[in-house]
C-alpha cells in the first residue's frame, strides 16, 4: 500500500511524463512555472501556527503535543513559540482532555484537540456527541462550541484492528458536527484553517500515510489568509464517462485509477469530497448527471458508510440519469487484520477502482464470454 | 485502557514509521526515562528531567529539586518526588481507623456548636437564604403536582438538599460559572432566575431560553452564568475544569463550580476531571452531593472508599467533608474553597453529606427499595430548611408570620406562572432547525421547506395550534 503511494509521488515529481496533455495544461495553469511543494505535515503545522498567531483564543491540547511535538510532529515548534499554556500536554485520558476542551470552548476559547489517532476518540465519544455536537442546540444558541478534534484517521500500515478504523461515517451521522477529510496539502491547510475559524465543532480526519507526502501548492495557498469553504467538494480531475467520489488517501488512489482508465479510453471524473458533513450533494449529483455513472470509494466499512449515503443521495435526486448500478468500493466488512497480505485485501486498491469503473461503463468482459 | 495501549504502541510500534521526524531521544524526558531506567537512581548532580521542563508548575519545581540530594541511600529519587525506602512490607490500609470527620456549624436544633471557624453572615443574606430555601420547597411541591396531573412530562425535586443548593450559591460570586447536574435549581433561584422562567422551561414554551428543546428541569441561562443542564451523568465535570482553565488563562477573578451526586463519582469523567484539575491547577470547586442513593443504588453498592472526600487526596486535591444539611457549614466551606481556588489557582473537592428525601425523579418510587422510616427520619429530623429556620428565628430575623406570608405569596406566584407558561405559545417550527449549526447548511433549509410543504398538504395530520 505504501509502495503505491510512493510511486504516485514519484510520478508527480517527474511531472507526469505519461499523463495526458490536458493534465499537463492543468498543472501548469494551477501551479504556475515556479510550482512549490509542501508536505501535508507542514501544511497542518503552518495552518495551526498561523491560526494560533492570529487568534489568542486558539490553543492546542492532547497527549504529547508539547515537548514531544506530537506523535506525528504536527505540532513541531509550537510549544517554543506559544508556551505551555497554549500547547498543553495532558494526562492520558481522552475523556478528560476532550471534556476539558469542550468546557473551554463553552467559555469562549477555541481548543484544537489532538487525538493520537481517532481510534482513541472512542474513549471520549460522549463528550463529542452528547456535549460538543448538541450544546448549541440544547441551549438554544446560548452556548456555542468552537472546537476542532483532529488526528490521524483510518488505516495506516501494520497496526491491526484497533488502530485502523475510519470514523468518517460515524461522526458524519451526527447533526451538529462538521466532518472534514483533507487529501492534499492545499486541503490540509485550507480546511484546518476553516475548521479553527468555524464557530461549530469540527471533526478533522487526517491520514497518517499522507503526512509525509508532498504536493505542489500555489502561491495563494501559502498566504496566511488562505481558507477553503466547508461543505464544498473539489473536482480533482474532470471527466465525462464515470464519476468517482473519494476522500482522504482514496483520492490519490482514484486519481491513479483515472490515469489507468484514461489509457483505456475511459474518462473518469474524480471528486475529492473534502467535507463529509455537510456533504456536497450538489456537486456529486451534477457530476453524475453529466457522466451517468458513479463509483464511490472509501476505506471504511461498507454498511451505512459514506458511499451508502452518496448512493442514497444520487438515487433520490438523479435516479433517472443513472445508466448503470452504482458501484460501492469500501473496506472489507471485517476488523482490520494485521498480516500484510490480509491487510492489503481488507482495504480498497487501485485495481478495485479500475475494475469497478469498467463495470459501470460496461467495459469489463462479461461473465458469459469467459465461460 | 485503550489509551494506555496507545502510548505503549506509540513507543514500541509506531515510532519506526517516523523515526526521521523524531527529535533526539534525550530531549524527550519520557523517552529518556524508558530507555535509561538507571538514570533515575544513579543521577547525582544532574536531573534527567530538568532540561526541557517549565518551572512554572509545582511538578517542575519538584523535579528540579531532585538534583540537590546526594548519597542518600534511604531515598529513591523518583519522577514526581523523593520516596523513602523501608524494610517493612506493609500494604496501605484500604481505610483509616476513623472516617473523615464532617464539618458542621449548627447542631440538629439549629444551635451553633462553635463560635469560630465559620463565616458570619448578615441578616439580609441569611433571610434571603432562608426565603430561597423555602421557595425551593414550594416550587418542588407545585411542579411535582403539575407532573402528576400530566401537565408536564417529567420533574425532579431537590427535597432535602435545599441547603447545599442555596448556601453554596450564596457563598459564590455571580461571575463564577456554574456547571450543574440537575438537582441544583436553587443556584439559579439565588441568582435571580424567576419563577416564571422556571415554569417556561418546564412547559417548553416560546419564552423558554432553551426554545423547548430539552426535557423539564434542564435549565440553562447565559445571563446567570449557568451552563445548560446535561442529562449525561458527570459529563459536566471535565467541562468545568476546561472552563476553569480558560478563566485561568484570562486571569479572571472567578472560578467554576460543578455539582454532582455520589453515583456520578463512579463515572470515568469524575476521575478524569479531578486528575486534570490537579495537573492543570485549575480554579474549580467540585461539590459532591453525597445523598446516599443513586436512584436505587445505595452508596454501599457504589464504592468501598470512605465516601468521596478521601479520593481528593489521592489526586492531589484539597478536600473537605461537610454537613450538607447545615446551611452555615456549607456557606463557610464554599466561601473558603472559593478563596483557595482563586488565590492559589487550585481545585477543591467538597463532599456534602445529605439525603435525597424525595424520589429520584417522577419516574421513580423510592419506597420500593428503601425503608419509609429512613426517608421519614431524614425528612423530619434532618430537614435542612427547618434547622436553618431555627437559627434565624433565634437571631430574631424570622417569624411564623413571615413564614406564612412568604409561602402563600410564592405559592400564588407559582400557580400564576404555571398558568401563563401553559397558555403561552409553543416554539415555532423554524426553531426546530435553528442552532444545529451557527449558520444552517443547505440540507437543513431543505428539510424545513419539505416539512412546511407536508404540513400544508396534510393539515389534518398535524396539531391545529402548530405555530408556523
Amino acid at each position: 500500500m505504501l509502495g503505491i503511494v510512493r510511486q504516485r509521488i514519484a510520478r508527480q515529481g517527474i511531472n507526469a511524463s505519461g499523463m495526458r496533455i490536458q493534465s499537463l495544461v492543468c498543472a501548469s495553469r494551477d501551479y504556475s512555472s515556479a510550482a512549490k511543494e509542501m508536505t501535508v505535515r507542514d501544511a497542518l503545522n503552518s495552518a495551526l501556527d498561523e491560526e494560533m498567531s492570529a487568534d489568542p483564543k486558539v490553543f492546542l491540547m492532547g497527549e504529547e503535543v508539547g515537548e514531544y511535538q506530537g506523535a506525528y510532529k504536527i505540532s513541531k515548534g509550537l510549544l517554543d513559540k506559544y508556551g505551555p499554556e497554549r500547547v498543553r500536554d495532558t494526562p492520558i485520558t481522552e475523556a478528560g482532555f476532550t471534556g476539558i476542551g469542550v468546557g473551554a470552548a463553552y467559555y469562549g476559547l477555541k481548543p484544537v484537540i489532538e487525538f493520537m489517532t481517532f481510534n482513541f476518540s472512542m474513549q471520549a465519544i460522549d463528550h463529542i456527541i452528547n456535549s460538543a455536537a448538541k450544546s448549541n442546540y440544547m441551549s438554544a444558541g446560548q452556548i456555542s462550541v468552537p472546537i476542532v478534534f483532529r488526528g490521524p484517521n483510518g488505516a495506516a500500515a501494520g497496526v491491526g484492528a484497533q488502530h485502523s478504523q475510519c470514523y468518517a461515517a460515524w461522526y458524519s451521522s451526527c447533526p451538529g458536527l462538521k466532518v472534514l477529510a483533507p487529501y492534499s496539502s492545499e486541503d490540509a491547510r485550507g480546511l484546518l484553517k476553516a475548521a479553527i475559524r468555524d464557530p461549530d465543532p469540527v471533526i478533522f480526519l487526517e491520514n497518517e500515510l499522507l503526512y509525509g507526502e508532498s504536493f505542489p501548492v500555489s502561491a495563494e495557498v501559502f498566504d496566511s489568509s488562505f481558507c477553503l469553504p466547508i461543505g464544498k467538494a473539489k473536482i480533482e480531475r474532470e471527466g465525462k464517462d464515470v464519476t468517482i467520489t473519494a476522500f482522504s488517501k482514496m483520492v490519490g488512489y482514484s486519481l491513479k485509477a483515472a490515469e489507468i482508465l484514461a489509457k483505456e479510453g475511459i474518462s473518469a471524473e474524480v471528486i475529492n469530497l473534502r467535507s463529509i458533513r455537510p456533504l456536497d450533494r450538489a456537486a456529486i449529483n451534477a457530476s453524475v448527471r453529466k457522466t451517468n455513472r458513479l463509483v464511490t470509494v472509501e476505506e471504511g466499512f461498507p454498511q451505512h458508510g459514506v458511499g451508502a449515503e452518496i448512493c442514497a443521495s444520487v438515487v433520490e435526486d438523479s435516479f433517472e440519469y443513472l445508466d448503470a448500478p452504482v458501484e460501492r468500493i469500501a473496506g472489507a466488512d471485517v476488523p482490520m487484520p494485521y498480516a500484510a497480505n490480509l491487510e492489503r485485501m481488507a482495504v480498497p486498491q487501485i485495481e478495485d477502482i479500475v475494475r469497478a469503473a469498467k463495470r459501470a461503463c460496461y467495459r469489463s468482459v462479461p461473465m458469459a464470454a469467459t465461460a | 485502557m485503550a489509551s494506555l495501549g496507545a502510548v505503549i504502541n506509540h513507543h514500541s510500534c509506531w515510532v519506526p514509521h517516523f523515526t526521521d521526524h523524531h527529535p533526539q531521544s534525550p530531549s524527550n524526558p519520557i523517552h529518556h526515562f524508558l530507555r535509561n531506567p538507571d538514570a533515575i537512581s544513579s543521577s547525582n548532580n544532574t536531573t534527567p528531567f530538568a532540561s526541557n521542563r517549565f518551572n512554572y508548575t509545582e511538578a517542575g519545581r519538584r523535579l528540579d529539586s531532585i538534583g540537590d540530594t546526594t548519597d542518600d541511600t534511604g531515598v529513591l529519587n523518583f519522577p514526581g518526588g523523593k520516596v523513602k525506602f523501608t524494610p517493612e512490607m506493609e500494604f496501605v490500609s484500604p481505610s483509616s481507623t476513623e472516617r473523615i470527620r464532617c464539618y458542621r456549624v449548627l447542631d440538629d436544633n439549629g444551635q451553633p456548636i462553635t463560635n469560630h471557624n465559620f463565616v458570619q453572615i448578615s441578616e439580609e443574606v441569611a433571610v434571603k437564604m432562608y426565603s430561597d430555601m423555602a421557595t425551593l420547597q414550594v416550587m418542588d411541591t407545585i411542579f411535582y403536582e403539575a407532573q402528576r396531573q400530566g401537565r408536564i412530562s417529567f420533574y425532579l425535586t431537590t427535597i432535602g438538599e435545599e441547603a447545599i443548593n442555596i448556601a453554596s450559591a450564596a457563598a459564590l460570586h455571580f461571575d463564577d460559572l456554574i456547571f450543574p447536574q440537575y438537582r441544583e435549581p436553587g443556584v439559579l433561584l439565588w441568582r435571580g432566575f424567576t419563577l416564571q422562567e422556571f415554569a417556561n422551561q418546564c412547559f417548553g414554551n416560546e419564552a423558554d431560553y432553551g426554545k423547548g428543546r430539552q426535557m423539564p428541569i434542564h435549565y440553562g441561562s447565559n445571563k446567570h452564568n449557568y451552563i445548560t443542564v446535561s442529562s449525561t451523568i458527570a459529563t459536566q465535570l471535565p467541562h468545568a475544569v476546561g472552563a476553569a482553565y480558560a478563566l485561568k488563562m484570562d486571569g479572571r477573578d472567578a472560578c467554576t463550580v460543578t455539582y454532582f451526586g455520589d453515583g456520578g463519582t463512579s463515572e470515568g469523567d469524575f476521575h478524569a476531571a479531578l486528575n486534570f484539575a490537579a495537573v492543570m491547577e485549575a480554579p474549580v470547586i467540585f461539590i459532591c452531593r453525597n445523598n446516599g442513593w443513586a436512584i436505587s443504588t445505595p452508596v454501599s453498592d457504589q464504592f468501598r472508599s470512605d465516601g468521596i472526600a478521601v479520593r481528593g487526596q489521592a489526586y492531589g486535591v484539597h478536600s473537605i467533608r461537610v454537613d450538607g444539611n447545615d446551611a452555615l457549614a456549607m456557606f463557610s466551606a464554599v466561601e473558603a474553597a472559593r478563596r483557595i481556588a482563586i488565590n492559589e489557582q487550585k481545585p477543591i473537592l467538597i463532599e456534602a453529606l445529605t439525603y435525597r428525601a424525595g424520589h429520584h425523579s417522577t419516574s421513580d418510587d423510592s419506597t420500593k427499595y428503601r425503608p419509609a422510616e429512613e426517608i421519614e427520619w431524614w425528612r423530619i429530623e434532618q430537614d435542612p430548611v427547618s434547622r436553618f429556620r431555627k437559627w434565624i428565628e433565634a437571631n430574631g430575623w424570622w417569624s411564623d408570620e413571615a413564614e406564612y406570608k412568604h409561602r402563600t405569596t410564592i405559592r400564588k406566584q407559582l400557580l400564576d406562572a404555571i398558568q401563563v407558561a401553559e397558555k403561552s405559545k409553543k416554539p415555532p417550527i423554524a426553531e426546530m432547525f435553528a442552532d444545529v449549526y451557527d449558520v444552517p447548511p443547505s440540507n437543513l433549509f431543505e428539510q424545513e421547506r419539505s416539512l412546511r410543504e407536508t404540513i400544508q398538504r396534510h393539515p389534518q395530520d398535524f396539531p391545529p395550534d402548530f405555530p408556523f
